[in-house]
């Protein structure tokens, strides 16, 4: 038989859900503050990186003046065009007409095409963005779900085997990636252009498969790392505690992987998508080269060699505001999936 | 017929047995308890009975289950599991899942074992809220997710309620709560209990029958008075001794006060981004109290009461808020305790498996603190580091060796060897031995008590085990959300508790393993 009451503690103190062993109801948090402070932080982030933009471009040796006009202008041409351009205003003077102008969507007039800037980084940004996201959309199609193959074979021929594969994506760099590709898929297969790009208005079609390559060569250094560590937080996962009580409940390893582990797995993914938006950006400086795609990354390396420093400027604050948003929409993502975060973060 | 019927169970791994050849029956509706230390392979036995061991166990051996063998087919064991076996887990933060509503865990294995149970009913029969059920895993207490996790495990309507070490992560007053409510539950339901435990006496409250393992093997199998009054095995005997625990202490006579805290407070800000919308948390609230030289003070509490912000004060990890301490007479507010006078005062921590760096060798390890002397000669670390482990009762040829190289009990010792190596005057013990088995606690309270009365060392030790500190304390100072509200000498004290929390913590004693009438 068993004993009607272990014990008489419960004589002593109130059922649970308040008292001793309740503890304090949390209240649901604020998601509103959060995504305010995190705004902030967002703004100010914009603002200091603009700040050591502004005061690595202004500490240059060289006058863009002098150096638009040529070797042989006369002092006074020159001055004349410092005065034309603003250089001759004060820094503080000179940056925040800068950074209001900015606000204001005026980016100022590029001084080596003589166009305003503003149009000049959108026309651009039609070709990196969708590059970014296709890179973005085609590692993870490629690295999560080897990653999870892996993980569920671990030990095995095929977890060995793709994470050998995964070792050597990682190490090739990738306009090496670009120019095998181009070899295969352009050149012998004819399946795609070699490099190029026709404008999204004229064929999006052609405009798309200009971007598959590039995409690809962008892509598979960032699928090889997605796939170790979609690997490494699965393995993770699979040794936890609530995994073992998703079996007791009557799943299987795979069912209680499947329903349970993912979702907690992809809370380290998320982290490594985050930051690998930031490098797949800063790589469209090569890869657009390498396939001569009319982008952002060409951009600012023209410009850079053209000394057009208000283009390099404000084509580098673009870049680093993309990669701030990300970073803000992964810590929003964050707090999503994970319940635990909306209290830390409030 | 019985439920289960274990014959000639073997499990081992990589060709190293961890249970061998063990052979039991659990009767239907009977409560069977399943007594063991760690590494006895109790918990092994329970897993092979729900199909849930590790990949790289081989088993040999038959379970039969209501008669038939178990299903060898993944599939197939995994759906018997669900519907016949329930299951609760020691800890129930990690055995939940972090991302997933209570309602929603519970929900799902009602739906897996198609047993139509009501989550609501549920969640009311373990004594949750309603509201509950919207609420995840982190924000619910210790003894509210062990709640959510038995109503998940009846979710299945089960035959057979595995329960391994289900209290051992609460505190005492929880503990008495929720082996309540298992006991009350399978009662009412009639409903097979295997229960699985270090704690003697848990079991004992709670089962009829009991096996008691050692190293793999059932050692001896009987009614529980049977077993526990008059133990035919040499190291049930010995475990029943050690279970008990015997006052060392003795009424020394006390010096000076070596420690005064007087009127300390410790607050933290919480939630809020706005510093008008924060709202402070008092942890500790005005606490005074001397300890004297020589004296043993134990400070008892539930858990979340302030007994480890206070130790943490006092040994200068933490700044108070408002009020001071002064050791030997000289004040301070807490990290401003300077190196030498730091030095007096040493910390043992509950957890001897994290408290040690793995990196380090022993030696290195317990040679850390002695940088609060300044420069040493190397001759002179040496004797320190040679004195210390020796003082613990270990060998000095330990100290090149790895932490993972040892048991639990040697590394409290290590610990210990590492609190000494200063040799300090005052050592605050953190639950010094809640996390070891019961055959070494003795063990370690002996040498504590060995320590003190050779070195006249004064303690401090934070537990919420009641025997422990009427074992070893001269005066027991109790804490509630803060402030102490009783103290006395342990005999007055238990015997005359005049606090409700200290009847609440005197009520939530489970009975001593051979006082239980049945």
């Amino acid at each position: 038989m068993l004993p009607k009451r272990a014990t008489n503690a419960m004589r002593h103190l109130p059922p649970c859900g308040g008292g001793r062993e309740g503890g304090q109801p949390r209240p649901g948090f604020p998601v509103t503050l959060f995504i305010l402070r995190r705004l902030l932080t967002f703004a100010a982030t914009l603002f200091v990186a603009a700040l050591i933009i502004f005061i690595l471009l202004d500490l240059l040796p060289g006058d863009p003046a002098r150096f638009i006009l040529g070797i042989n202008a006369s002092e006074a041409s020159v001055a004349a065009l410092r005065t034309q351009m603003g250089l001759d205003a004060p820094a503080h003077e000179r940056f925040f007409g800068w950074i209001a102008g900015m606000v204001r969507g005026d980016f100022g007039i590029s001084a080596t095409q003589r166009v305003a800037i503003g149009g000049l980084i959108a026309e651009r940004m039609a070709v990196t963005l969708p590059l970014t996201m296709m890179a973005m959309v085609l590692s993870m199609l490629i690295g999560l779900p080897l990653g999870i193959v892996a993980a569920m074979r671990r030990g095995k021929p095929a977890d060995t085997g793709l994470m050998i594969l995964a070792q050597t994506g990682i190490a090739i760099p990738n306009f090496w990636f670009g120019m095998l590709l181009t070899l295969v898929f352009a050149v012998a297969l004819r399946w795609l252009p070699t490099g190029g790009f026709t404008p999204w208005h004229e064929n999006p079609g052609a405009a798309f498969r200009g971007l598959i390559l590039p995409g690809l060569a962008l892509a598979l250094p960032q699928a090889s790392i997605l796939a170790r560590v979609m690997r490494t937080a699965l393995v993770d996962v699979t040794g936890q505690d609530f995994i073992r009580t998703a079996r007791a409940k009557g799943l299987t390893r795979s069912e209680a992987i499947w329903r349970h582990g993912l979702r907690n797995a992809f809370l380290p993914v998320l982290t490594i998508l985050g930051l690998q938006f930031a490098f797949l950006i800063a790589g469209t400086i090569i890869v657009e080269n390498v396939f001569y795609l009319p982008g952002l990354g060409r951009l600012i390396f023209t410009a850079v060699s053209e000394r057009d420093l208000t283009l390099v400027r404000s084509a580098t604050i673009v870049l680093v505001l993309a990669v701030t948003a990300t970073m803000f929409i992964t810590d929003l993502l964050y707090t999503l999936v994970d319940p635990r975060l909306r209290r830390q973060n409030a | 017929m019985a439920l289960v019927e274990i014959d000639k169970l073997n499990i081992s791994f990589d060709g190293r047995a961890a249970v061998s050849d063990l052979s039991l029956s659990i009767e239907k509706g009977e409560s069977f308890g399943i007594i063991g230390e760690s590494g006895s392979g109790k918990s092994l036995t329970a897993l092979a009975i729900a199909g849930l061991l590790p990949d790289n166990a081989k088993v040999s051996g038959s379970i039969r289950f209501e008669g038939a063998p178990l299903p060898g087919d993944e599939r197939a064991m995994a759906r018997l599991r669900g519907r016949h076996f329930g299951m609760v887990f020691q800890e129930p933060m990690t055995a939940l899942n972090p991302l997933m509503k209570i309602g929603e865990q519970i929900g799902e294995a009602a739906e897996l074992s198609q047993s139509g149970a009501d989550i609501a009913s549920l969640i009311a029969e373990v004594g949750l809220l309603p509201d509950h059920a919207g609420r995840f895993p982190h924000q619910l207490s210790g003894g509210q997710r062990q709640r959510a996790m038995i109503a998940m495990a009846l979710a299945s309507a089960p035959d057979l309620l595995i329960a391994d070490e289900p209290t051992s992560a609460l505190d005492t007053i929880t503990q008495a709560l929720v082996l309540d409510l298992i006991a009350e539950i399978c009662a009412r339901r009639g409903m097979t209990l295997l229960f699985i435990s270090h704690d003697m006496r848990a079991v004992a409250a709670l089962c009829t029958r009991i096996g008691v393992m050692r190293t793999g093997q059932l050692v001896e199998t009987g009614e529980t008075q049977a077993v526990l009054r008059a133990p035919k095995a040499e190291y049930t005997r010995k475990l029943v001794a050690a279970s008990r625990m015997e006052r060392r202490a003795t009424d020394r006579l006390h010096g000076d006060p070596l420690l005064e805290v007087e009127q300390v407070s410790r607050e933290y800000g919480q939630g809020g981004f706005w510093p008008w919308g924060r709202t402070t948390l008092r942890a500790v609230d005005k606490v005074s109290l001397t300890i004297a030289q020589g004296e043993c003070v134990a400070l008892v509490g539930p858990s979340g009461c302030g007994k480890t912000t206070l130790a943490r004060m006092i040994v200068g990890l933490d700044n108070v808020s408002a009020g001071q301490m002064r050791l030997d007479g000289q004040a301070y507010r807490g990290r401003d305790l300077p190196p030498l006078l730091r030095a007096g005062l040493s910390l043992v921590f509950q957890d001897p498996f994290s408290s040690f760096d793995p990196g380090m060798t022993i030696g290195q390890s317990l040679a850390e603190p002695l940088h609060l002397l300044g420069n040493l000669s190397s001759a002179e670390r040496a004797t320190r580091l040679h004195d210390a482990i020796m003082s613990v009762g270990l060998d000095p040829a330990m100290l090149d060796r790895y932490p993972h190289e040892f048991s639990g009990g040697q590394r409290q010792r290590l610990a210990i060897a590492r609190a000494m190596v200063t040799r300090p005057r005052l050592v605050v013990l953190d639950e010094p031995v809640s996390a070891l088995d019961v055959s070494v606690r003795g063990e370690v309270l002996n040498l504590l008590a060995r320590l003190q009365a050779e070195h006249g060392l004064t303690f401090l030790i934070i537990s919420h085990d009641l025997d422990m500190v009427a074992a070893m304390a001269d005066r027991v100072l109790v804490m509630e959300a803060g402030r102490i509200v009783e103290e006395g000498k342990p005999a007055d004290l238990f015997a005359h508790p005049q606090h409700a929390l200290t009847k609440a913590l005197m009520a939530a004693q489970l009975p001593d393993i051979t006082e239980t009438s049945w």
